[in-house]
């Protein structure tokens, strides 16, 4: 690890202040700092300020920035109006690593590309210019969707996509005041600059996530992995699906480990909006969701894979007796 | 760094570089070897300690972001003569063979039977309303972040059901 200035935020405007790299859990940014990924001449430890509780907001909730994965995942209104979000923290990590690590935090997590942890190969998100090893290299775990010539890295979060499915909204303290990103436009696309990955500038700082009122229905987290338990996605999906009288009403559908961003299709949920829901429906809203991915000779597998999660969550979703 | 730990019951102050993990400094600069090193990047769950009850992996964790915390090691939750329940039951079930990992599995394992009784749900538990019922399904799952090369999984399990019941 190279050598860095440690100093403690004693509140949220010294923090945005300082410009320096922010520390809270530490569980991605001391393994890339082990790695000398991340090289910060300055941290900042965030972990001590007033961010880490779960209050109403309206008629939603509003989640510190601060607040603890396995806190997040506990909570009984979690658990009650956004068993998604619940059910997508318990998918993620380890027990040790939810209870180090913060709801901005795991928004902010990098890829875990292994050429984006293998210094001695080039990658551009790592160094802008540099080329994409993943491109044509072991690319079993990367994106499908949403990639550039640049960078085919994934999100890793289980977290955010199950954020994506539920419109929450990032509140971010800056320079310039305060600002809310729903979280549709909180994170960027690879195009030629794969290093900048999300809509914040230096010194922001996520204060907290906001989640509008429970949309009610039916809420399913499912992910596929290469474990049982502890493994980054190969695909996962998070749905909010809501029936009314034998056809589907509403349905919201998030997707990870496919794109560099929890990945979300509004025309598939359109496709599904007012129609019984059938094995030939969930292909169609799959076609959606899928048309225009870019697939690599490792992940092209991913493509099917997400078909058939996609299928199976939404059958479960719409408590269908036999999806075939 | 000056910085205060408040380490099974016992005062510490250190004075190190920023960059000292909290497992460097108990190994290193403490003395207390009790807590293992294994992949040092959070993957492994050899270095599980408990901070201010919880357990985490002391790699992925400075030693000055813990300043005023109370630690919790292998060391302090039982000594031969004196082991705690569930080191107990690891010896009584044969939940090692070379050990190496087996400070980490305690500790995790001692904090892991507090969030049971929180009635913290895990990716096992089929109701996310319902209270937890302890099986070896829910211990598989929530001990997934502690890895034994030799494979004591089964015993491991047994060991830790004994005691939670």
């Amino acid at each position: 690890m190279r050598e860095f200035q440690y100093s403690r935020a004693t509140s949220v405007a010294d923090a945005v202040a300082s410009g320096a790299t922010f520390i809270a859990g530490g569980t991605n940014l001391l393994d890339l700092m082990k790695h000398e990924i991340a090289v910060p001449g300055r941290v900042v430890d965030i972990s001590r300020l007033d961010l880490d509780r779960i209050e109403p907001e309206g008629e939603g909730l509003r989640i510190g920035a601060l607040v603890r994965n396995s806190d997040l995942a506990a909570d009984h209104r979690v658990r009650q109006s956004y068993p998604v979000l619940s059910r997508a923290l318990l998918a993620g990590a380890s027990g040790q690593l939810r209870n180090m690590a913060t709801t901005g935090g795991n928004l902010l997590q990098r890829t875990r590309c292994p050429y984006f942890y293998d210094t001695a190969m080039p990658c551009n998100k790592r160094e802008p210019g540099a080329g994409c090893s993943a491109i044509g290299g072991v690319n079993r775990m990367n994106a499908v969707l949403g990639v550039s010539d640049q960078c085919i890295a994934a999100h890793p979060s289980d977290m955010a996509v199950a954020m994506m499915a539920l419109d929450a909204v990032v509140e971010v303290e800056g320079a310039s005041g305060t600002r809310r990103i729903p979280i549709t436009e909180f994170y960027r696309l690879p195009g030629d600059t794969p290093h900048m990955e999300t809509a914040l500038d230096r010194g922001d700082l996520i204060t907290a996530v906001l989640l509008p009122a429970p949309k009610g229905g039916e809420h399913r987290y499912r992910k596929v992995r290469d474990r049982a338990s502890y493994a980054f996605a190969l695909v996962s999906v998070a749905a909010v699906v809501r029936m009314e009288g034998g056809v589907i009403a509403d349905a919201a559908l998030a997707f990870g480990g496919l794109a560099p961003m929890p990945w979300r299709v509004s025309a598939a949920e359109d496709a599904l909006q007012g129609q019984p829901p059938s094995p030939a429906l969930f292909d169609r809203a799959a076609d959606l969701v899928l048309s225009g991915a870019q697939p690599q000779e490792d992940n092209a597998f991913k493509l099917p894979m997400a078909r058939r999660v996609l299928a199976a969550t939404l059958a479960d979703a719409c408590r269908m007796e036999d999806p075939q | 760094m000056q910085t205060e730990l408040f380490i099974n019951g016992r005062v510490h102050r250190l004075d190190a570089d920023a960059r000292v993990t909290l497992l460097d400094a108990l190994r290193h600069h403490l003395g207390l070897t009790g807590t293992k090193k294994g992949c040092d990047h959070g993957q492994c769950g050899a270095c599980t300690v408990l901070v201010d009850g919880r357990r985490v992996n002391a790699c992925l964790t400075l030693a000055c972001m813990c300043d005023g915390a109370e630690i919790t090691t292998i060391e302090g939750l039982g000594e031969p003569g004196a082991l705690s329940p569930l080191q107990s039951a690891f010896i009584a079930h044969d939940g090692f063979q070379c050990g190496y990992c087996t400070p980490g599995q305690i500790c995790s394992a001692t904090a892991m039977m507090d969030e049971i009784a929180a009635g913290w749900p895990s990716h096992a538990t089929e109701d996310l309303n319902a209270p937890v019922r302890p099986s070896p399904e829910e211990i598989r799952e929530r001990m997934s972040g502690n890895l034994c090369r030799c494979a004591c999984y089964p015993n491991i399990v047994d060991a830790i059901m004994e005691v939670q019941g």
